[in-house]
């Protein structure tokens, strides 16, 4: 028996050798010294920035330069600010990394490269390891400070190439586990200390524990949830586009610990390239035999399925997932039995999320103590977090737990992001002014605003708790003083309502009570009784509701109520609007004392012609059709600035000339 | 939302031909998203018709096929336009003026989130994100991706299609 054993593994580690063998030489036939390749970043992101056109531009002018250079798809750094990005491996230097690609750019650097050998290094980021000519991209603070674990190979390879991922590393962890009992594997992650990524924080091989010992038939599933419904997180869908078969790893160990033979990836459809490259790597592994039936000669089966959800929020609710990967409305249900016991067709179902799974590739690949020296006490490892919004360097970032609020704002986010506007002739940014920092959101629709004075909060699951948000997805919004918290908070309240499933009253009648609530107070109708009743609802509705959505969907305005209840208040005694944002409780007026005649900016810039000129050369804006575009607020350049917004909205004052 | 009177009028003839669709999918419950997925892709709506045939083919009801179409946002009962603009709602493009480009495309074709212009050239939607916050406000202008939208931008865009359109109109 022991002697069959030693035969299987000593054959899956021979056949293993000839993979790594294949991808060895398809690597070093790109990357070795001396030759010459681009990788273009043509994530979803890189690509509504232009990124496709930068490859076109590469591939032409590549044929018009007689040069041998090989132009790669690749995936996503993160570094959405500065996208169209790609790296340049020359034979002379290091792998050069460029940013804020133009086609104009691109031509004259492929022919300074790879025909004159100069680095350009005014337009350079960095070179991707140290070497004596350029300044690394280390000497950035975003790369220095970052702990890219499980985005390690995220923007370096070509995603669509299961070689290069191997090359790197990928499918070792999965070796390793062939090696293991599931016990052992099971062991490894509690060591690990790894808790679910995808926002709740549920200890890992609790779930994997109880999944591998349910049941008794064998049939188990293992499902990705990749469905990531929530507006403004968007790492899932650069994890599935840059580093497919990381998820495909991750997947297979959670195979091997459960002994699972079928697999789902439940993924958007509103990621159709995430959906091409999982499909593409699937294959790819199937083809290698890493997936399909007696993998790599072992006695082990498991395959993946790809399923498109078709837009429902409330599908990232485990229970709902199941529920719509069977054809059915995605609803979710009480509660237990548990999906790790009772799942897809009744049969237990370990649902881990793609950044859980990416886990599990680096644990089994190092060991569970390397992944737990990172993090705090009880939130081991990385997270990743998305940054958008009013900040300088969006994008996203993988920091250890315990990191400071204040400081993924500051250090990876660049502070917060100056007003340009496009009319803005001034090519210096510092002399435009500064805005101030007001909240940042956390979570999502079901996380809670954090304001200035809790900016030190460290990032792990308990300590999000506490603050009012939750870890949720990890995208991460930034306010300025130019956003109104009222109506950012109705706009997620707006997104919760839609997405009720409507299961339970409190849930679907409640919000949309909520959501009038607001309106009336974005609207200047409210009045402080209706402040009350939010909250009292919001309380209700938490109480009220069977799934995370529903009790996570006041998190929002109870957090908003908390911190900035000053500004609910002046929106609903005075009818007005502090951050000037709210459209009905605003005007936009052209100061006549600033508008200088002969610029005619704002008329041209105006959607529905409200603007006119009067019969002594100075601008006015017809209130009856102005529909509040804020164009005109645009368009009049920084230096004169004689757009203005007013609070309460007043018809204009003919006295001020 | 099951087609009221008007989306009746602006259902195609013929938007039913579904059976070699049908003929590659086994009937099994949990492929039904799917197809109606990929009916979509060909038709850009789901039409009554077409749906009716679905669930003749799961045999399961026509009631339990509209239950699980109208449940997801994915799904539009009514022709998309030849022009399908799709503006993104979430959160980033929320917090940097989304509203403001909707309002704008509003205004500018004369219709309201979820029409579809008399001439059948032009559909709004909105979404709820497309995974480019960091390029916010963002519409997707048949199926490009456009990041950092301005009411200026939106202008550019339809002045664009127009001349496109006019371009190869003349072509021809």
């Amino acid at each position: 028996m022991i002697e069959k054993e030693v035969n299987i593994a000593k054959e899956f580690e021979n056949r293993w050798e000839e993979i790594r063998k294949l991808a060895v030489k398809e690597w070093l036939g790109i990357f070795a010294e001396g030759k010459a390749s681009v990788i273009v970043g043509s994530a979803t992101c890189g690509r509504s920035a232009g990124a496709m056109q930068i490859l076109e531009v590469c591939r032409q002018e590549k044929e018009k330069l007689l040069v041998n250079v090989e132009v790669l798809e690749g995936g996503c750094l993160g570094h959405c600010y500065a996208e169209p990005m790609a790296i340049f491996h020359t034979p002379r230097f290091p792998p050069l990394l460029y940013g804020y690609l133009t086609d104009e750019k691109v031509r004259i650097l492929l022919k300074k490269l790879y025909l004159e050998g100069d680095p350009v290094t005014e337009w350079c980021m960095g070179a991707m390891h140290n070497n004596p000519f350029v300044p690394t991209v280390y000497e950035n603070p975003r790369f220095r400070f970052e702990d890219r674990r499980i985005l390690a190979r995220c923007g370096i390879i070509d995603p669509e190439n299961i070689m290069h991922a191997i090359y790197l590393g990928c499918y070792r962890g999965f070796l390793n586990s062939l090696k293991m009992s599931p016990q052992e594997i099971i062991e490894e992650v509690k060591e690990s200390g790894i808790r679910g990524l995808g926002g709740a924080g549920f200890p890992t091989w609790k779930k994997m524990k109880s999944c591998a010992e349910a049941g008794d038939d064998g049939e188990k599933f293992i499902i990705c949830n990749a469905d990531e419904g929530d507006p403004g997180a968007f790492m899932d869908r650069v994890i599935l586009e840059s580093d497919p078969h990381g998820v495909i790893e991750g997947m297979l160990i959670a195979a091997r610990a459960c002994s699972a033979r079928h697999g789902f990836v439940y993924v958007r459809h509103e990621y159709p390239l995430a959906v091409k490259r999982i499909r593409k790597a699937i294959e790819d592994a199937r083809k290698i035999g890493l997936l399909g039936n007696s993998i790599l000669g072992t006695e082990m089966h498991f395959d993946i399925e790809v399923k498109e959800g078709a837009g429902a929020f409330v599908c990232g609710e485990s229970t709902a997932l199941i529920a719509s990967i069977e054809g059915k409305r995605g609803m979710p249900r009480v509660r237990p039995p548990r999906s790790v016991n009772y799942g897809f067709e009744g049969k237990p179902t370990l649902l881990q999320n793609v950044k859980t799974l990416m886990g599990l590739g680096l644990i089994l690949r190092n060991s569970g103590k390397w992944y737990s020296s990172l993090g705090t006490e009880k939130s081991k490892g990385t997270a990743v977090f998305a940054l958008a919004g009013k900040i300088k360097k969006t994008g996203l970032v993988e920091i250890r737990m315990g990191t400071k609020i204040r400081d993924i704002i500051e250090i990876f986010g660049g502070g917060i992001s100056v007003k340009q506007k496009t009319s803005d002739v001034i090519q210096d940014i510092s002399q435009l002014k500064q805005k101030n920092f007001k909240a940042v959101q956390i979570g999502g629709p079901s996380g809670g605003w954090i304001p200035e004075n809790l900016l030190d909060t460290p990032i792990d699951f308990d300590s999000l708790q506490r603050s009012g948000a939750i870890m949720g997805s990890g995208g991460m919004v930034v306010i300025d003083e130019d956003n109104c918290i009222v109506q950012a908070t109705r706009f997620f309240l707006e997104f919760t309502q839609k997405e009720s499933c409507g299961k339970c009253n409190f849930c679907r009648i409640g919000t949309w009570h909520m959501l009038r609530i607001l309106e009336k107070i974005t609207t200047g109708k409210a009045t402080m009784d209706d402040l009350n009743l939010l909250e009292e609802l919001a309380i209700d509705v938490k109480k009220g509701s069977l799934c995370n959505l529903g009790k996570t969907a006041p998190n929002p305005v109870l957090s908003s109520i908390r911190h900035f209840r000053s500004e609910y208040e002046t929106h609903i005694t005075d009818k007005r609007c502090p951050s000037l944002e709210c459209r009905d409780l605003i005007s936009y007026q052209i100061s006549l004392k600033k508008c200088v005649r002969s610029c005619e900016a704002c008329v041209g810039s105006c959607p529905v012609e409200a603007i006119f000129t009067r019969k002594d050369g100075l601008k006015e804006i017809d209130q009856t059709k102005c529909i509040k575009c804020g164009a005109c607020f645009d368009a009049c350049p920084s230096h004169y600035d004689a757009v203005i917004k007013i609070s309460p909205p007043i018809f204009q004052d003919k006295t001020n000339k | 939302m099951p087609p009221n009177e008007l989306n009746k009028k602006t259902t195609n003839d013929g938007d039913d031909n579904i059976e070699d669709i049908l003929e590659k999918t086994p009937p099994q419950r949990s492929e039904i998203i799917n197809l109606l997925l990929s009916i979509q892709q060909r038709f850009g709506y789901l039409s009554s018709g077409a749906l009716k045939k679905v669930a003749r083919h799961f045999f399961i009801s026509e009631t339990d096929v509209w239950s699980v179409a109208t449940f997801y946002n994915e799904f539009r009962f009514t022709p998309k336009g030849k022009n399908h603009i799709k503006v993104c709602l979430g959160t980033a493009c929320h917090i940097k003026g989304g509203a403001n480009i909707m309002k704008t495309w509003e205004t500018k074709l004369k219709i309201n989130e979820g029409d579809i212009t008399p001439d059948r050239k032009f559909s709004l939607d909105r979404v709820g994100c497309v995974g480019c916050c960091s390029m916010a406000p963002v519409a997707v202008v048949n199926e490009k991706i456009e990041g950092k939208m301005s009411p200026v931008k939106v202008e550019g865009i339809l002045l664009k299609i127009k001349l496109d359109e006019e371009k190869n109109s003349s072509s021809k």
